[in-house]
């Protein structure tokens, strides 16, 4: 007798349904927003979001805070922009779709070298241990302006070789469609790395690597591995960046690039797949949009980063993911007053907040050019005692109904999580 | 000769000054777990306040009371922030730290605008300290304060001076060692501090506030990095990067000298300020040596690029490749015990 293994394995409707949305968001965002500034914004988008994934698959599914990241997806893009002059002139001859690929080779050549280093330690001396490697590549990329271009970067030209069925990548829509393939197949690709054998023990080494230890596996090994990995998909990222860009300078493997990816990273949320997703299209919005309105944005990011860390660790997604529960045992709608309540004094800080720190960044800052600033389409006299003492009064305002919401809401809160408990022992005893 | 003794002695006040910032650190580490990413930011802080109290009540007061200041935001910051998130692990302590270095920086940028400010070294303590004569026929003598201009401006003599401010710098550094030193090993409080470092619970149950201790410890470590920034402000620059620049080599230095080891600390922070004093004045590059071997490179080789950046060059990679190497080859660190 054979014996005959019979599995049922339930086609997973959901996730192919997610998966297809997130083809379908690709191939239209551009149909959608066709501007030229939202072009722009797009094609980053498609190349942050490879970035925080890879970053992801660290901080996330591995527990390695790492804060040079940017060395692996700025080398890749360094090397990326070298083949790429090397086909312009005629010496080599390597097709544009593929140059993020020579950028991840790269990427992961430098990642198995250093990764060998950094990832003899875990924790947070593993996190010291990135800084400093991440400093050692960027003082490193000022001496050697052979091949870092010193200040002014390395310059080229997307448009080299014979089109490949008309397309030659010139025009931006063309870029666009071939980051939106990247970003893509390297999300699917990092989604199916979390199902293998080595993904799960990753977040095995992150939860407990004592016990990993004793069950024979080498965490260094794992980690190494991850890290490789993780290395390829920043290069990847970086050849995109060059493909884009066609210039790249020394700032591409700097510290702040490197916080960057941490701090939207985990703004996204790092306890979930597609935290990362939702962090890079932040990144994107923040660096380009935030940082044209206000100077202050670096301000406000910090802040709202200091109050995420606080009070949501699990980043937007963790949000998320919190109300979907509510959600899927219907009891969300008993809270829609409550956010509307929280959500309405909220604005009225962030509007009070937003008016101070603009006053005072104009009084700092262009004092030249008189008193008066607008602030979202009102003029404000900067120097008159009514606009400092009735923002203060918003901001008084604000943060006593907030204060007056959140613990109504707290409350509620914990009175569904405990109606979630009931539900469900009353379901397990049935 | 004269030089290699200034130089040695500069190189000293500056790994002084490191020691001052990473025993904070490693205070706080060794203590709570936390690496205080903006531990430099206080650095940092320190010196703007010394700067904006210079101006009111003067260097010395200031020296004194912008330290207190730096501690008590640290104290409050570890009260209302750090704690908030100590439940969920050491991660999330790391990046509220790493948060606070972005708010600081702004904050800073926003009140003192992007270009660095004139904190200067106060005039009681400008000049020099001592000046070292090499006198032809006689050697090295010692004079103090500026030496005699004419044995300097003599022929064939050379004199190198000593900054005041440099001595006055090692001095505080030494003074605040020794009281740390002091305070940790012959006082009650110094008793507490490390019962609550090695047994935490045990310490509770005798009936000590361990949250307070803590919040003490960041405070004080805070505040040292106040200290290190008010004396290393003006003998440096006061703008703002230079909470980054510094930054960096704070950890390489905790990671060199072994986590959470105070003396390994003060090890690796002499060895880098040494090792940073001199690279900048070794004008050789593996090119030179190789011409004066007899077997020149030239110009079109492929390692040219490589081979002509000189030791001075790589003065500021240097502690990066100590890093490196003690990574290699002992990776608990110098004086390290852990092995993580």
């Amino acid at each position: 007798m054979t014996d005959k293994m019979y599995t049922f394995r339930p086609v997973n409707v959901g996730r192919i349904v997610l998966w297809t949305l997130f083809a379908l968001v690709l191939l239209v965002a551009p149909k959608v927003f066709t501007s030229s500034l939202s072009m722009t914004m797009l094609t980053q988008m498609g190349i942050a979001i490879i970035a925080c994934l890879s970053y992801n698959m660290l901080l996330g599914q591995g527990g390695m805070l790492s804060f040079g990241h940017a060395v692996y997806s700025g080398l890749g893009s360094f090397a990326a922009i070298h083949v790429l002059n090397k086909v312009a002139d005629g010496a080599w001859s390597v097709p544009i779709s593929l140059l993020p690929l020579v950028g991840g080779l790269a990427g992961l050549l430098v990642a198995a070298l250093l990764g060998a280093l950094t990832t003899k330690k875990s924790g947070t001396i593993f996190a010291m241990i990135t800084l400093g490697i991440g400093e050692l590549v960027f003082s490193m990329s000022l001496m050697l302006p052979e091949f870092f271009g010193g200040e002014g970067g390395i310059a080229s030209n997307r448009v080299v070789g014979e089109p490949f069925l008309g397309i030659t990548f010139g025009p931006e829509t063309e870029v666009y469609y071939l980051i939106a393939v990247y970003t893509f197949v390297c999300t699917v690709l990092m989604f199916a790395f979390t199902h293998t054998p080595l993904g799960r023990m990753l977040n095995a080494v992150r939860d407990n690597p004592e016990r990993v230890e004793f069950i024979g596996y080498d965490t260094q090994r794992v980690r190494y591995f991850a890290f490789m990995i993780a290395g390829f998909f920043a290069g990847i990222a970086g050849g995109l960046y060059t493909i884009n860009f066609e210039i790249v300078t020394a700032e591409v493997v700097g510290a702040h690039r490197s916080g960057a990816y941490l701090l939207f990273t985990f703004l996204g949320g790092a306890l979930f797949f597609f935290g990362p997703i939702i962090g890079a299209v932040m990144m994107v919005l923040a660096t380009v949009l935030l940082s044209e309105m206000t100077k202050a944005w670096l301000l406000y990011l910090g802040i709202f980063f200091l109050v995420m860390v606080m009070y949501a660790p699990g980043g937007v997604s963790g949000l998320i993911m919190m109300n979907l529960r509510l959600a899927a045992y219907g009891m969300l709608r008993r809270l829609w007053t409550s956010y509307l309540a929280l959500g309405g004094a909220l604005l009225v800080v962030l509007a009070a907040v937003g008016v101070i720190v603009e006053m005072i960044y104009h009084i700092k800052l262009n004092e030249a050019m008189g008193p008066e600033m607008t602030f979202m389409g009102a003029t404000i006299n900067t120097h008159g005692v009514d606009a400092w003492v009735g923002a203060t009064f918003l901001l008084i305002t604000g943060v006593g109904l907030f204060e007056l919401v959140r613990r109504q809401f707290v409350h509620q809160w914990g009175q569904i999580q405990e109606d979630i408990e009931a539900e469900n022992l009353r379901q397990q005893l049935h | 000769m004269e030089t290699f003794f200034v130089f040695a002695l500069n190189g000293l006040s500056y790994g002084l000054l490191l020691f001052m910032l990473s025993s904070g650190l490693t205070l706080i580490f060794s203590m709570m777990g936390v690496l205080n990413f903006a531990h430099t930011s206080f650095y940092m802080l320190g010196a703007y306040f010394a700067y904006a109290l210079t101006g009111s009540i003067g260097f010395f007061p200031a020296l004194i009371a912008a330290p207190l200041l730096v501690g008590a935001l640290g104290a409050a910051f570890e009260r209302y922030c750090v704690r908030k998130v100590h439940p969920y692990g050491h991660v999330p302590e790391l990046l509220i730290t790493f948060g606070l270095s972005y708010v600081v920086l702004e904050v800073v940028r926003l009140i003192w605008g992007p270009a660095n400010v004139d904190y200067r070294v106060p005039e009681a303590l400008s000049g020099s300290l001592f000046t070292l004569a090499n006198v032809q026929g006689q050697g090295l003598s010692w004079f103090a304060g500026a030496g005699d201009a004419a044995i300097c401006a003599a022929v064939g003599n050379s004199c190198t001076q000593f900054p005041l401010y440099r001595g006055f710098m090692a001095l505080v550094a030494l003074a605040m060692l020794v009281a740390l030193w002091l305070l940790l090993t012959r006082t009650r409080i110094g008793l507490i501090i490390q019962a609550a470092l090695t047994h935490p619970e045990m310490t509770q149950s005798l009936g000590h506030n361990v949250p307070r201790v803590m919040m003490g410890v960041f405070g004080g470590g805070c505040a040292l990095a106040g200290l290190a920034g008010v004396i290393g402000g003006n003998a440096f620059v006061t703008e703002p990067n230079m909470a980054a620049s510094v930054g960096a080599i704070i950890f390489v230095v905790v990671v060199v000298g072994g986590m959470g080891s105070l003396a390994g600390a003060f090890l690796a922070s002499i060895l880098i300020g040494l090792i940073q004093t001199f690279a900048v004045v070794i004008d050789v590059s593996p090119l030179t040596v190789m011409a004066q071997l007899g077997s020149p490179v030239e110009y079109g080789h492929w390692a040219y690029p490589i081979l002509k950046i000189s030791v001075s060059q790589m003065a500021p990679i240097l502690p990066y490749l100590l890093l490196v190497l003690i990574l290699i080859f002992r990776p608990k660190g110098l004086l390290g015990t852990r092995e993580e």
